[in-house]
């Protein structure tokens, strides 16, 4: 288990490195730093001292992957490359435009995302299995067809609408909430409500289908007719039997998306003006913040990866037939 | 000629995309086995009211795809001059719907704009009241006369509407009669499909009878800040979204098929290799390498003005490129797909027989393994389609979507969500995008469902 683990670990380094010279690729090589200056600045604006000067201030002003000028082991430090992206393997993610620590900013913005997301996630799994166990539990009557109409129904509603109608819906006529904001500790709950209120029916639709269908599956097998010709009720072969037997697909698509609850929902933070990574990407990307972005982008699929390792050990979990090796 | 025709670059996509379903639609016509799930799309009376809705869509989207750009007037013998507005052939039938821009906010078939003014009334006189709209039921002498003529219009529609489509489903079936081809028994599950449409097409001719006599005289769906017709808007943003759920699939399928068949029929480094490719994709969660890859064709954009001979071209090679991206970034998942069933097929006594007589690898592959294939993809390319309609919204929300000039649903959406503040509210831009996405999102799912239902190996009937 340990040894696996590890060259698991060992197998996600050129994932990551992969992924840092795709972005690397996508941040300085298509567009030089000279591009992204002058489209700062704006076109009015450029003059090739202004460019230097914007290439300086955020440490742009060197060469790309390999320092001519430099000596010894400064040849490939002293770059572009070494400086912003293989720095971010050590969690270093530089300065935003506004000279704040990314570091730090992750750090005290984490806790308002996962306020938002790991009750949504778990109320939602909760919400979602259930209704899919209650369609199973009536299926191919009218209650299961009525069931997936509403699922198809609901997957088919852009997530927009479900936050602006519930925004105008719960806290404009209703006056329950208030339509945005965020505060720390037991005072913030009110404001937690809504948001966490749309995540888990945004995603009833399609989750539900989904879990409808393993279900299903697992229910034509073998087994659940010889739970069922043994005597159990239907009650016990579906949450005994079935539901038990489902975790393996349920888990291989829930389990990754744990690590990356962290990262928080843009469109529920920026409606829901929450001060988490959600909220603070997208206002990267409207101020064209690129060190941020790359950041998130770093940040992002480290913590997939870390969920892929969970995954694994998940199973072993669940099933004890799985042994890792 | 006192018109140029324009083709811009989605416009060719958009054309190369219908020549090869047309292609793959002749192909399957040939060969009975392929049409045999196509037939069982066909008895489905849901799938085939769906389809009706969607190829409405894909009508007005079609005719919003035929741009051209008019001639300006000109002195004699001058080298002809053409307007810099390139309209598509949806702008001219729309014609009044486009022109008859109000001031600003007007409510759905209102006479009077959304917020009072302060003007001088026929007495000369200086009132403050919500000024008569300047086209919007400006036939009408008095306010009193709306509602009736509302009534009388919409009836007089709908019922035209139903008498045309009537007509014409006479017309179709006097021709599939004559034609010989088979018309279904009553108490059969086509029968029941094609009345299932019947009563769909008469429906909605109705409805858009009705609409099509409102929308000449009153802005149905009322106008935007600046007055544009909302309807107008709406059906234009079909456009953008059709060409977002279809084109992202000219660059999905190629790379998913090719990665994925070749990984799983090589193995071996190939397969090591591809999966590294899509391992790496895939981890980076999309929205943020969307933006990422965004984020940069802007800075190229908008350091290369001089590409660009007009503001539609620019907007257009936006949506192009966001396909591109969408598309770059979704194929893993059908890539993955197509990798696990190839490595199931190619240990089929099939194959290996085929493998054993010398057959060469290309031929295996391109006579064996994709035509098995084909089923998944055409799944997986019905299933995208409603999530990428959906996807746009969100990322132009994000501010990472379409360029802002365009229309689309995401900008309708956009650009009304900050008017929800407002005493009375202003709500039916919002409902209008969201009502037009829903419809589209909610036909392209039924069919999709159905679609895969028919395709199912696993569900094997008949």
């Amino acid at each position: 288990m340990i040894a696996y683990l590890i060259r698991r670990i060992l197998y996600a380094i050129p994932i990551l490195l992969g992924v840092n010279l795709l972005t690397f690729a996508l941040f300085f090589v298509v567009n030089t730093p000279d591009d992204m200056a002058r489209m700062q600045l704006g076109i009015k604006r450029v003059t090739p001292e202004a460019i230097e000067k914007w290439k300086q201030q955020r440490g742009y002003d060197r060469p790309l992957m390999f320092n001519t000028v430099a000596s010894g082991a400064d040849k490939l430090t002293e770059t572009i490359f070494w400086q912003k992206s293989a720095s971010m393997f050590v969690l270093d993610f530089g300065y935003s435009d506004d000279g704040r620590s990314i570091s730090r900013e992750i750090a005290t913005r984490m806790g308002p995302s996962l306020a938002i997301a790991l009750p949504s996630f778990l109320i939602g799994q909760l919400v979602y299995i259930s209704f899919a166990l209650l369609m199973t539990m009536f299926r191919a009557t009218a209650l299961d067809m009525a069931g997936v109409a509403l699922c198809v129904l609901l997957m088919s509603i852009s997530t927009l609408f479900y936050i602006i109608g519930g925004q105008f819906l719960v806290s404009k006529l209703w006056h329950l909430v208030p339509i945005s904001g965020y505060a720390g500790g037991m005072e913030g709950l009110r404001f937690l409500v809504l948001p966490i209120v749309i995540g888990v029916v945004g995603g009833i639709g399609s989750s539900s289908r989904w879990y409808r269908t393993i279900f299903l599956e697992e229910i034509g097998r073998d087994y659940v007719r010889t739970a069922r010709a043994k005597g159990l009720s239907e009650l016990t072969v579906l949450f005994r039997h079935v539901l038990k037997n489902a975790m393996i697909p349920i888990l291989t698509g829930v389990v990754v998306v744990i690590p990356l609850l962290f990262m928080g929902s843009l469109l529920t933070e920026s409606f829901f003006g929450i001060p988490g990574l959600g909220s603070y990407t997208i206002d990267a990307i409207n101020a064209q913040d690129f060190s941020v972005v790359r950041a998130m982008v770093f940040l992002g699929s480290l913590l997939y990866v870390v969920g892929l390792i969970l995954t694994d050990i998940s199973y072993t979990l669940v099933d004890p037939r799985v042994r890792l090796q | 000629m006192n018109f140029l025709p324009v083709i811009l670059w989605s416009d060719a996509l958009v054309f190369l995309l219908v020549a090869a379903a047309g292609v793959m639609a002749w192909h399957v016509r040939r060969h009975e086995h392929l049409l045999l799930p196509w037939r069982r799309v066909a008895q489905s009376g849901m799938a085939m009211v769906s389809l009706l809705v969607l190829s409405l869509f894909l009508l007005v989207g079609g005719l919003d795809t035929l741009h051209y750009r008019v001639a300006l007037p000109h002195s004699n013998g001058s080298e002809a001059v053409y307007s810099p507005e390139v309209l598509s052939v949806l702008d001219k039938l729309a014609g009044p719907l486009r022109q008859h821009a109000e001031k600003t906010y007007s409510a759905p078939l209102a006479l009077a704009l959304y917020a009072k003014e302060s003007f001088t009334d026929a007495q000369g006189r200086l009132v403050r009241d919500y000024p008569r709209l300047q086209y919007g039921g400006a036939h009408l002498a008095d306010a009193s006369q709306r509602d009736g003529d509302v009534i009388h219009r919409a009836l007089a529609g709908a019922l035209a509407g139903v008498l045309v489509c009537a007509l014409l489903l006479a017309a179709l079936h006097l021709v599939a009669r004559g034609l010989g081809l088979g018309i279904p028994q009553s108490g059969t599950k086509e029968f029941a499909a094609r009345r299932a449409v019947s009563i769909a097409a008469l429906l909605l001719a109705a409805l858009i009878g009705a609409t099509f006599n409102l929308a000449s005289v009153y802005h149905v769906l009322g106008t935007d800040k600046v007055g544009q017709d909302v309807l107008y808007l709406s059906l234009k943003s079909i456009r953008t979204g059709l060409v977002i759920g279809t084109v992202t699939t000219l660059v999905t399928l190629p790379l998913a098929l090719f990665l994925g068949v070749a990984a799983g029929y090589f193995r071996g480094w190939v397969d090591d290799l591809i999966q590294y490719v899509y391992t790496v994709l895939s981890s980076i969660p999309s929205v943020l390498l969307i933006a990422a890859a965004v984020l940069m064709m802007q800075v190229t954009i908008d350091t290369h003005p001089d590409w660009f001979d007009t503001a539609a071209s620019r907007a257009d090679l936006r949506l192009v490129a966001l396909c591109l991206i969408l598309g770059m970034t979704s194929w893993t998942g059908l890539c993955r797909l197509l990798r696990g069933e190839t490595l199931k097929l190619r240990e089929m006594e099939y194959i290996q027989a085929a493998q054993s007589f010398g057959v060469s690898s290309l031929r295996i592959l391109s006579r064996h393994i994709i035509p098995n294939v084909m089923h998944i993809i055409l799944i997986a390319v019905v299933m995208d389609f409603s999530s990428l309609v959906l996807a746009e919204a969100v990322l132009s929300y994000v501010g990472v979507g379409v360029d802002p000039s365009m229309i689309s649903f995401g900008t309708m959406i956009n650009g009304a969500r900050l008017e929800m503040g407002r005493e009375p509210m202003v709500w039916w831009a919002l409902a209008a995008a969201f009502g037009f996405m829903l419809v589209l999102v909610l036909a392209a799912n039924l069919f999709a469902d159905v679609v895969r239902d028919a395709f199912d190996p696993r569900l094997n009937r008949m």
